[in-house]
């Protein structure tokens, strides 16, 4: 049996899909040379063949770019020594530490070592390490290509400016998500290690298993991901108002200080919980029982609001400007 | 009609006849924010398959014209249409058919040569992920970078830079290569280089749209050229006209005698000069004029066809040397 053969056949089950019809596969494949150029008019390039659909490799593209670069490496870098400095500082201090003003959960953490995730957490949010790092990556996304003179590559391409944007804040969050889950799951190792492990006692006095406070603990690090990608929506939206990174990234830390600054002043107790880190805290009620969601949820809010709002700027910027770097 | 030069601002892109070019533009303007006018009224018409040679002093609007063309800024009036595409409505369809390089290359400076075009390959959404690798590898080799694949891009040297950049427009087939300064800090060895890469790419059929600020670096390569002075067209055609037609200079004792052979053999332009007698040569042999002044009795001391050069011509056109940095 020739080939000829073989596409006669095939076409005779021509239906208007190219799809096989036939049971036996040696006649239901139409001839690679023909296949192409029947499914694609010829005007058409012959795009979408790959089974993976082009946005993700556009994504995973942007993550090797920014889970590949030395300096976010080693901005993770840093947020994972925190855990294993602060399990070996407390560890030493045991007898010492634990007076009032000190982080909330610090007293519990000589009786489980499950506390710890949330002190690093709650360190790393106050003293700037995760709000710097998500800074710098946000404040990057579009500040750093047009800084580069990749952006014009890019829009060229074209990879579409709407379609861009989407990717970055994409992986904006994954990086939110991986520091924050890097510090807490490395805290929860470092308290396996440092410090007695059981079941956990909760703020409002009942005991749970130890898996179900780990699932609490992994809970915060899921809600400080989601506050650190709202503040990644805002740095998006500085990156696309500047061409130099720098600028973007020191905007966003300055507006966070600011708001923590303006969140302690008892003269703008009315604005309070209008200001984006707000609620950075406000998982308290998770390590109650039953679990209390009102400062969670209001949290999400929140950042959900701030990430439609900064996000809508960004876009409303990256899709009007003249692209000039 | 496209034997003749086209004088600019005769409205060309006007007359319907998109099919026979690859770009095309109306009256396209764009006035900075800042008052200055960039880019004054431009009619732009790229025959298909030609390598049209955009030529200019620097800061006479060829970057800005070559950015509203790849729909990077927006005109502020006029409009333009690539491949027959209207721009920017149709960009997603017109630009992967476009392959360009923008103001000089701008690449990812940690990355590998190779990672780059693969980055720039990801976020193209019509690209086939399944033929990207055998892509790359051959636009790499087709500006010869392949052994240096692998090294990374601030590693290159900037004849290693421009060609990558040169490299990125040769992912995938192109209908038209736009290249903004591409021999730009070129050593004259890179220089040949680029050019004989016009001239590989042109005998695909592809149209190149090459800008520059030397003459000299593209007249050889060059069917057509489009010459911008202080923001404006002022002048659009085949290569071959703007040479200018040549002279004919003759020198005589008896110049009036030689003024009415000339002019009975139809030259145009005859003017008398003391003794030398100059018209346009036109289709006319110098031998057979020769010969009708010698019989008519005028004595032929001297008789040359000088002929301007094209650096002439272009300096008349711009007002001013080509290399003023």
């Amino acid at each position: 049996m020739s080939t000829d053969d073989v596409s006669t056949e095939a076409v005779s089950t021509d239906d208007g899909s190219w799809l096989p019809q036939v049971a036996d596969p040696a006649t239901a494949r139409p001839p690679a040379a023909v296949r192409p150029r029947l499914r694609w008019p010829d005007e058409r390039l012959p795009g979408r063949a790959s089974p993976v659909p082009a946005w993700l490799r556009f994504f995973h593209s942007e993550l090797r770019l920014v889970f590949g670069r030395p300096r976010n490496l080693a901005l993770l870098g840093v947020l994972a020594i925190v855990p294993v400095l602060m399990g070996i500082v407390l560890r030493l201090n045991l007898g010492s530490a634990g007076g009032p003003g000190g982080p909330p959960f610090l007293n519990q953490l000589a009786g489980n070592g499950v506390f710890l995730a949330l002190v690093v957490l709650f360190l790393t949010l106050t003293v700037l390490l995760l709000p710097l790092s998500v800074g710098v990556v946000s404040g990057d996304a579009i500040a750093g290509e047009a800084g580069h003179g990749t952006l014009r590559g890019l829009m060229t391409v074209p990879a579409g400016r709407t379609r861009l944007l989407a990717v970055k804040y994409a992986a904006i969050v994954v990086f939110c998500l991986a520091a924050c889950l890097l510090v807490a799951v490395l805290s929860l190792i470092m308290g396996l290690i440092l410090f007695h492990v059981g079941s956990v006692t909760l703020l409002s006095g009942t005991t749970v298993s130890f898996g179900a406070g780990v699932l609490r603990v992994l809970a915060v690090a899921l809600f400080a991901a989601a506050a650190m990608a709202s503040l990644g929506a805002i740095g998006l939206a500085a990156s696309t108002l500047t061409q130099h990174a720098v600028g973007a990234i020191a905007g966003v830390l300055v507006l966070t200080v600011a708001s923590e600054i303006c969140d302690q002043l008892p003269e703008l107790s009315a604005i309070r919980s209008y200001l984006p880190t707000h609620y950075w805290l406000s998982w308290d009620g998770l390590f109650r029982s039953p679990v209390d969601w009102s400062g969670v949820e209001h949290g999400l809010v929140s950042y959900a609001v701030y990430a439609v709002i900064f996000g809508a700027i960004a876009w409303a910027k990256l899709t009007s400007a003249d692209i000039t770097s | 009609m496209l034997a003749n030069a086209v004088p600019a601002n005769t409205g060309l892109a006007n007359t319907g006849v998109g099919a026979g070019f690859a770009l095309t533009s109306d009256a396209l303007t764009k006035r900075f924010r800042n008052g200055q006018l960039a880019v004054d009224r431009i009619d732009l018409a790229v025959p298909s398959g030609s390598v049209y040679g955009f030529l200019g002093p620097n800061g006479s609007g060829k970057t800005t014209t070559i950015r509203m063309l790849l729909g990077l800024i927006q005109p502020t009036a006029g409009s333009h249409a690539m491949l027959g595409l209207a721009m920017p409505d149709r960009q997603a369809a017109a630009l992967p058919l476009v392959g360009s390089l923008v103001e000089g290359p701008a690449f990812y400076p940690h990355l590998s040569g190779r990672a780059n075009l693969a980055r720039l390959d990801a976020a193209d959404s019509t690209a086939d992920r399944a033929t990207a690798p055998a892509r790359i590898d051959a636009a790499l080799d087709r500006v010869g970078l392949l052994a240096a694949a692998d090294k990374r891009y601030k590693a290159y040297s900037l004849g290693m830079k421009q060609r990558l950049g040169i490299a990125t427009s040769l992912l995938r087939p192109r209908q038209l290569v736009i290249l903004d300064e591409p021999t730009n800090g070129l050593d004259p060895q890179g220089t040949r280089e680029v050019r004989a890469l016009i001239r590989e790419i042109a005998t695909d059929g592809t149209t190149v749209f090459v800008s520059s600020h030397l003459l000299a670096e593209v007249e050889q390569v060059c069917t057509h050229v489009g010459v911008m002075r202080a923001g404006r067209l002022v002048y659009q055609g085949p290569l071959a006209q703007l040479r200018g037609q040549a002279g004919l200079l003759v020198r005589t004792p008896k110049p009036e005698l030689a003024v009415t052979v000339l002019s009975e053999l139809g030259l145009a332009g005859v003017r008398q000069a003391g003794q030398e007698v100059t018209a346009e040569l036109g289709a006319m042999l110098p031998e057979v004029i020769c010969e009708r002044l010698v019989l008519a009795g005028v004595p032929v001391a001297g008789l040359e066809t000088p002929r301007r050069s094209l650096e002439d011509e272009f300096v008349e056109l711009t007002g001013e040397g080509f290399d003023v940095d």
